[in-house]
């Protein structure tokens, strides 16, 4: 595998503005992306993964806003670059995004090729006989037949609908594609076809996928390596082996995270769950922000917050419990 | 022992049948010709006393409608309910409120199932003014109080002054849980109840449900879509196609030994948390998507989609849901064959 970086990101930090103060929904958070593979983004719902997904395109929903740090798309710090610029080089360009609930999304009145041309014709213009040449190869790219063309949304099921929006994602033949939520909304048969269908496309394209869900199982289908979020920080971050693997992932959370996913061929007398909640984001926890609901809390995760460190290779994990220089 | 909890019945379930029709187009309305949905195609089950039994499929496979054929919140085209000895098909409205009062149910979303100016007392007390239950105020409390410590939502006064909005997503599951267990019911139609509460607590939410259901000998309905939990949490599972029952018997028989073409491509779909699969494409014996219910296929209704499809497959009648030993209920023409 190329194991040029494509994507890094340094100290990220994406804020909130609300009357009650920020919500630190990302808060200094390091990671990186390797050409060619999948990145699974993984955590409860409010641990800023989608967050942290729409700040890569830089475009993080209002009332957020990118409060600091760095990310290298492709060797070029995107931040300071200017929004016209963005739109004209980067988003969809480079980097792209298939939405969560996009495929519930496409505007009723026109047809998939209305659709789709108005976006590729924004970017490229070009004559629409050559535009819908591309659109069509996309289509077949995705599994669809050409006449999906003069089809209205509604006229497609859900899994028609979601291979649209991934068709969409790509024309304009972008370096990182990030996935949130894609098969959330579909039915299991459905879900395993789109998987396949990603796991193709980067074959064929050379693409690289950060993959958001908060479904660990669905997460070790398709991911190279995984990181798990908690409430704005990174947990861990380790191959798919690691995580998953005989020997079993090192940070609490994500134990507890993977014992209470349930699985089809096993008897289970009894799950195991996390007691209480995710901690307020506006005046989040001093020290590690797990240590409420951690049942291996020592007193220094009370006061101080553990760094991401590096324990073996690729495996990063930030618990006092796990670095080396833990009492 | 076993056939005496044969014997108990709560609910029978016979050839039940939901039909929604379609909006016609001109000339079908000149010729007289009528359309029809059918969400519930001819559904036949019995729940035991004390027993969780989950209903489980892919959307629009008529499991929802069957819930809430079961709640009388939808009328039947045809077929039977009996429950607890007592035809209750089509019922009276004073006949269904004393239906309702021992069959309750859970909602999918617990955000949009209370009102949001109520605090919880008052969720929970609306229930016992409606079924008028209990003297006074201070009485109706105090059951209020009971039925959310049996839901685990300790201490309870804490929470009944609390709005909806201050409760998070598995506390607010619970609250919810309390308000159908308050009238004492027999039976809880859960449909899809943890759908929309985080993995972390779902279990919890699960658990607990499991906790209440031994210690009051109640019986549930289990709605899903996920296998997974299902096979956790019920003692029956019923596999739905297309409005009618494919595969049923215990988890561990439809799951690890599943009969039916389809439960067998839905249990390979489903995705585990086990390390090296990310490089392999996933075989999935099925193509394609769940034909329109307006327009079932003739002959068995999955011929279509499935993989072993032959001649006697194709036409006349869906193939009888039959028992092939050790109450593992299977509707194939050719089951036998594909082992």
């Amino acid at each position: 595998m190329d194991k040029r970086k494509i994507l890094e990101v340094k100290n990220l930090k994406v804020f909130y503005k609300t009357s009650m103060g920020d919500v630190r929904a990302v808060d200094n958070i390091d990671f990186f992306l390797r050409s060619g593979e999948t990145l699974g983004l993984v955590g409860e719902s409010g641990c800023g993964k989608t967050t942290t997904g729409t700040a890569l395109l830089k475009m993080p929903s209002p009332p957020g806003y990118i409060a600091g740090g760095k990310i290298i798309l492709d060797g070029e710090d995107i931040i300071p670059i200017s929004e016209t610029e963005i739109r004209k080089r980067i988003r969809w360009e480079k980097i792209s995004m298939v939405f969560q609930g996009a495929m519930n999304c496409l505007t009723p009145v026109y047809t998939i090729g209305k659709l789709m041309m108005e976006t590729l014709q924004t970017h490229r213009p070009m004559d629409k006989e050559k535009a819908k040449k591309i659109i069509v190869k996309y289509l077949n790219y995705v599994g669809l037949p050409d006449h999906i063309m003069s089809r209205y949304p509604h006229e497609l099921s859900g899994g028609m609908k979601q291979r649209v929006v991934i068709a969409t994602s790509l024309f304009l033949e972008p370096k990182v594609v990030i996935c949130d939520e894609p098969t959330t909304a579909l039915d299991v048969v459905v879900q395993a076809q789109i998987i396949n269908l990603l796991k193709e496309l980067k074959e064929k394209l050379n693409l690289s996928f950060i993959f958001i869900t908060h479904d660990l199982a669905t997460e070790a289908e398709v991911s190279d390596r995984i990181q798990v979020m908690y409430a704005g920080k990174i947990a861990e971050i380790g191959t798919n082996q690691q995580i998953y693997g005989e020997q079993g992932p090192m940070h609490p959370y994500t134990k507890r995270l993977l014992a209470a996913t349930p699985r089809l061929h096993e008897e289970v007398e009894e799950l195991a769950f996390i007691p209480g909640t995710p901690p307020d984001l506006i005046d989040p926890p001093r020290g590690c922000r797990f240590h409420l609901r951690c049942n291996e809390v020592m007193e220094k995760c009370k006061t101080e917050v553990p760094p991401l460190e590096l324990v073996e290779e690729d495996h990063y994990v930030a618990c006092w419990r796990c670095t080396k220089n833990a009492e | 022992m076993q056939n005496d909890k044969k014997r108990d019945v709560i609910f029978k379930i016979e050839n039940l049948q939901k039909w929604f029709p379609v909006k016609r187009t001109m000339s079908e309305v000149f010729s007289g010709e009528k359309r029809f949905v059918k969400a519930v195609d001819g559904v036949s089950f019995d729940i035991m006393r004390g027993e969780i039994f989950g209903l489980v499929g892919e959307s629009g496979c008529g499991k929802t409608t069957t819930g809430k054929l079961i709640m009388k919140l939808l009328d039947p085209t045809g077929g039977k309910i009996i429950f607890n000895g007592k035809d209750s098909t089509h019922l009276d409205k004073n006949d269904l409120k004393d239906y309702r009062e021992r069959v309750q149910m859970i909602f999918q979303d617990p955000y949009a199932s209370m009102n949001p100016r109520f605090r919880i007392k008052d969720v929970l007390e609306e229930v016992l003014i409606i079924h008028k239950k209990g003297n006074d105020k201070k009485e109706r409390l105090e059951m209020v109080e009971k039925a959310l410590s049996e839901v685990r939502l300790q201490p309870p006064h804490e929470y009944m002054e609390r709005f909806p909005h201050m409760l998070s997503g598995g506390q607010r599951q619970r609250a919810a849980t309390a308000r159908s267990l308050i009238l004492n019911p027999l039976m809880i139609v859960a449909d899809e109840p943890v759908s929309m509460i985080d993995l972390s607590t779902r279990a919890e939410i699960l658990h607990m449900m499991k906790t209440v259901q031994r210690e009051l000998g109640l019986t549930y309905l289990y709605i899903t879509h996920d296998l997974s939990t299902a096979r956790y949490f019920t003692d029956k599972i019923a596999v739905m196609y297309l409005g009618k029952i494919v595969e049923m018997g215990t988890p561990d028989e439809v799951i690890d030994n599943p009969l039916h073409p389809y439960t067998q491509a839905l249990i390979s779909a489903v995705c585990e948390p086990i390390a090296g699969k990310v490089n392999r494409i996933k075989e999935v014996p099925i193509k394609g998507e769940v034909p329109n219910a307006t327009d079932i296929p003739e002959g068995c209704r999955f011929h279509t989609r499935c993989p072993y499809t032959g001649e006697v497959c194709e036409k006349g009648e869906d193939p009888l849901i039959q028992d092939d030993g050790g109450e593992h209920f299977v509707a194939c023409f050719k089951y036998k064959n594909l082992k």
